[in-house]
């Protein structure tokens, strides 16, 4: 079979799904789901109107800001942590107790700081992020070869050389690794925070269409959105993992 | 059996003196002493290999030597200077293959290079990658190599910051037994031509007589040393001569080995 048919194999798939559902669905008289002709004018109607662009833009937003400050904050901060194998004993246990908390819990002290609005959703995003991110970080260090960190030092490296040129390097496929999950967290958290801390994103097209009469075409317009746009983030992560330079991390052997 | 290896092979400098070296781990509570009194001199440009059992404390013994251990009790001086850490100097050779994965060939021999101008550096990185012979993989991954050409390359990392001292930690015991020989006879034509003073630990026999100058044969936990074999064979050792044989047979017995299966 040509590359180009199977390439096409997922997309048939779907397509066989979505004809399965659009015959299932319009044999039964009740309305337990549109059909995805009703999706897709949905999703017409939502770009027609320009809120479709509008709330993928807000929400982006909110995930760019609340993951990168996260990532910024967290990789040195459990890199240094791991490097320290005392801050490390002592941090420990605290990163564990708050890790159970769903980010989703920290919702109503996070509209108390930052009220209804922008801030309160990045600071969700940006607490669903920062614990699996240092933790990836604490874990990357601690499992790098000691061969490494002592050939370092055995050509003479200081220590801010060595941070740059094999702390780094060690850990980034897992630190790539890491992000990558931690995004896929951020998007799945981001969708709850807007149906509760904001009146813009798809979380809050989703619920607002469904209080604003029952729509529940453009509920499932904004979940297929939300799917799409979730695939492509996890795309854009996957591709850093075909860097040359760090192959190495996520081979077989 | 002497306890000490002070009979530094004729005629050259002392280049490393041991003297004293004990070594006891603690964990848990318990101790396990792993050097005893260990005693060693080592002249400059000799090939000395430190042959014992598996886990008798002889990578120990080297990576205190090195730097990367400090002894419980004992000095270590290289040069009359005490050794106190890790030395570009003195480039130790990793058993677990120490190349760095996240460069490539060129990268990994130019890394120690980082205080030479880019013209030198990458001089220096093309004579080594002719010296190991790995002309035609400069920008390939170590991923992308056999097992041999790794451990070349480590070697070549090595030998390109100018040591004067390189430490070879069972280099060859994750290779093939062809590919082993290879680099055996690869090692012998880099140190004939270079004249760094190396130590090389190993647990084989056969190794140490085709190698060393001298063969330091180390007991069972708590290391001590059991006799030191000169090796007074020319280059290219024929393995098959009756002196080789006499000499090999020497340690399988000094160790506590018949020579039968």
């Amino acid at each position: 079979m040509s590359k180009f048919l199977v390439r096409l194999r997922p997309f048939a798939f779907i397509f066989v799904l979505l004809i399965v559902w659009q015959i299932a669905v319009s044999r039964q008289p009740g309305h337990l789901l549109p059909t995805p002709l009703q999706v897709l004018g949905g999703l017409a109607e939502l770009i027609q109107r320009g809120l479709l662009f509008r709330y993928v833009v807000a929400s982006l937003f909110r995930v760019t800001w609340g993951f990168t400050m996260a990532a910024i904050l967290a990789i040195p901060l459990g890199l240094a942590i791991g490097w320290n194998r005392r801050a490390e004993m002592a941090i420990n246990p605290f990163v564990q107790l708050f890790r159970p908390i769903s980010p989703l819990a920290w919702i109503p002290i996070s509209i108390l700081w930052f009220g209804v609005g922008d801030f309160a959703a990045i600071f969700l995003i940006f607490l669903a992020s920062f614990l699996p991110l240092i933790l990836t970080a604490m874990n990357a260090v601690d499992s790098i070869p000691a061969v490494y960190i002592n050939a370092g030092r055995n050509f003479g490296l200081s220590s801010s050389q060595l941070v740059w040129r094999v702390l780094y390097p060690a850990v980034a496929p897992q630190l790539i690794i890491g992000l990558r999950i931690t995004l896929g967290i951020a998007w799945l958290v981001v969708v709850a925070a807007e149906m509760i801390a904001v009146n813009s994103g798809l979380g809050f097209l989703i619920v607002d269409a469904r209080n604003a009469g029952n729509r529940y075409d453009l509920v499932v317009a904004g979940m297929v959105m939300i799917g799409v746009i979730g695939l492509m983030l996890d795309t854009g992560m996957r591709s850093l993992e075909k860097v040359r330079a760090l192959r190495w991390g996520y081979s077989e052997d | 059996m002497s306890s000490t290896a002070t009979a530094v092979t004729q005629g050259l400098k002392t280049k490393l003196r041991a003297q004293g070296i004990t070594m006891v781990f603690k964990r848990d509570g318990k101790e396990t002493p792993v050097l005893e009194n260990v005693n060693l001199e080592v002249g400059e440009g000799e090939f000395l290999c430190l042959l014992g059992p598996s886990g008798c404390g002889k990578s120990t013994m080297l990576n205190t030597i090195a730097g990367f251990l400090k002894p419980t009790s004992g000095v270590v001086t290289i040069d009359g200077e005490a050794v106190r850490g890790p030395d570009p100097r003195r480039i130790f050779v990793f058993q677990e293959r120490g190349v760095f994965p996240w460069l490539t060939v060129e990268g990994n021999i130019g890394f120690g290079l980082f205080k030479l101008s880019k013209e030198e550096r990458e001089q220096r990185i093309a004579y080594y990658i002719k010296l190991v012979g790995l002309q035609g993989f400069e920008k390939a991954y170590p991923q992308e190599l056999s097992g041999g050409m790794k451990q070349r390359l480590e070697v070549a990392r090595a030998l390109a910051v100018n040591p004067d001292m390189l430490f070879l930690d069972e280099p060859f015991g994750a290779l093939d037994s062809i590919t082993r020989l290879i680099m055996r006879g690869e090692l012998l034509r880099i140190w004939e031509k270079e004249r760094k003073t190396i130590i090389f630990v190993t647990h084989d026999i056969e190794e140490a007589v085709q190698l060393a100058d001298r063969v330091v044969v180390m007991s069972a936990r708590p290391a001590r040393i059991q006799g030191i074999v000169p090796i007074d064979i020319a280059h290219p050792r024929d393995i098959s001569s009756p002196r080789y044989l006499e000499l090999r047979d020497g340690i399988f017995e000094q160790i506590g080995l018949a020579h039968k299966v």
